[in-house]
């Protein structure tokens, strides 16, 4: 297994490549795909409630891998090669965040896991990422709305990191492990994909006249969702009392300040769209999700959904 | 047709803004080429890696990391425009190469290193 990982000294000047995966502390997690919570203690805090920690889990996992699998979508599809990396990036590190999360959930609760076909290889991750129906998801809406042009995806990526930026710069301090160590990790992805949106979106509102218009109108079209960012629901604020999670309201203001800093650099207003009410008062913390969600997972669990035996 | 030439055996140069011959007009104004150099965790140098596409300085950078530095390779990146970088030609190669092939007494082959002296 370990046959390609190169090892020598030799020519480590040689080549801006060598010495890669050697010993390499950045891979907090392992190069290693069995378990992905390797090394992580994953004791239940003392006297937090597993179901609830397990729920909380679920949510932040559940915004990460929704976002991610959007993100993805611009895989060959970006303006330019540059970009498509730069995008696929950003998916993946979201795929990682949202990995870690749901293993966090399944081993916290193993009830919230689905039931797969005896003989099913596929690890609790991929059977949370797999196997439920969009009303088991948990995400926010944002992160599920269908795909714009660039400026959407300048202004979607913007908002969201810089919403789970502030979340996960409370969430190293919580008192769950496993939380706090994957939001260590996280703040310094999120990090840069607020750097890269960012300079993208005062790129294109100091760009030409039709650049503005579409960055304007993204922000328009993704306006309505940003202020259920910062709801709490139930399982939120016990997460937060309990000292593993954060609120989210408590993170708004300085969410709104980050985001009012971009707004100044690149001279546009903030949106006046009204936000978009939930159904009955349910959102997708919820589980109330819109088609776009359902068309999602419809392709993104297909293939796993139709060789659940299957061996990756 | 590719900006890049791996022609001639001296690894991928820019065929345009360099004084190496004819140039190949674009067809639609593109962003302008820049080269990518990478020190390594360990690396003493900044060594070439590749090069890319982008708008200003700063979109380089992160353009840079992004393409180069995505499986933990660097700790510092530099761009420079390709049209910034003179480059020898590969016509010029016997008069500006040969002359040094025979000249084994500029190697510094008669001292005797010690073995803690690094990086000879």
């Amino acid at each position: 297994m370990t046959d390609h990982v190169h090892t020598t000294d030799e020519d480590e000047h040689e080549s801006a490549y060598s010495g890669l995966l050697v010993n390499d502390a950045h891979w907090a997690f392992g190069t290693d795909f069995e378990d992905p919570l390797a090394g992580v203690d994953t004791t239940i805090p003392e006297g937090v409630d597993a179901p609830a920690l397990a729920a909380y889990a679920l949510m932040l996992g559940d915004d990460a891998l929704v976002m991610s699998h959007r993100i993805s979508e611009w895989t060959s599809n970006a303006p330019d090669l540059e970009d498509d990396i730069a995008l696929s990036n950003i998916a993946l590190d979201l795929l990682g965040q949202a990995r870690l999360l749901l293993a966090r959930a399944a081993k916290a609760d193993a009830s919230v896991v689905p039931d797969l076909p005896e003989g099913s290889p596929a690890p609790p991750e991929d059977a949370l990422a797999f196997f439920r129906e969009a009303h088991d998801f948990r995400n926010v809406r944002f992160a599920e709305l269908a795909n714009g042009d660039f400026a959407d995806a300048t202004v979607r990526v913007l908002l969201f990191s810089i919403w789970r930026l502030a979340t996960f710069e409370r969430l190293r301090s919580s008192r769950d492990h496993v939380l706090a160590a994957v939001a260590a990790k996280g703040v310094k992805e999120l990090a840069y994909h607020r750097d890269y949106a960012a300079r993208w979106f005062v790129t294109l509102a100091q760009g030409t006249e039709e650049s503005r218009r579409r960055l304007v109108a993204a922000l328009d079209a993704l306006w309505p969702l940003w202020p259920e960012l910062f709801d709490t629901h139930a399982v939120e604020a016990a997460a937060a009392a309990a000292g593993v999670g954060v609120d989210p309201a408590s993170v708004r203001e300085a969410a709104e300040a980050t985001l009012d800093q971009v707004l100044a650099a690149a001279d546009v207003p903030r949106s006046e769209a009204p936000r978009r009410a939930g159904v009955l008062g349910r959102t997708g913390r919820d589980g109330m999700h819109g088609e776009p969600l359902s068309r999602m997972l419809a392709e993104m669990q297909s293939v796993a959904r139709a060789h659940p035996r299957g061996q990756w | 047709m590719s900006n890049l030439s791996a022609e001639g055996g001296h690894g991928a140069v820019p065929l345009q803004g360099v004084p190496t011959g004819e140039g190949v007009t674009p067809p639609e104004p593109e962003w302008p080429l820049w080269e990518v150099f990478v020190r390594g965790k360990r690396g003493l140098n900044h060594v070439h890696v590749g090069s890319l596409h982008a708008a200003d300085d700063r979109m380089a950078l992160l353009h840079a990391r992004d393409v180069y530095t995505r499986r933990n390779e660097g700790v510092s990146i530099w761009v420079v425009r390709a049209d910034a970088i003179t480059a020898s030609s590969p016509d010029e190669k016997d008069p500006m190469f040969a002359p040094s092939g025979d000249k084994v007494y500029r190697h510094p082959t008669f001292y005797d290193i010690p073995d803690n002296v690094p990086h000879m």
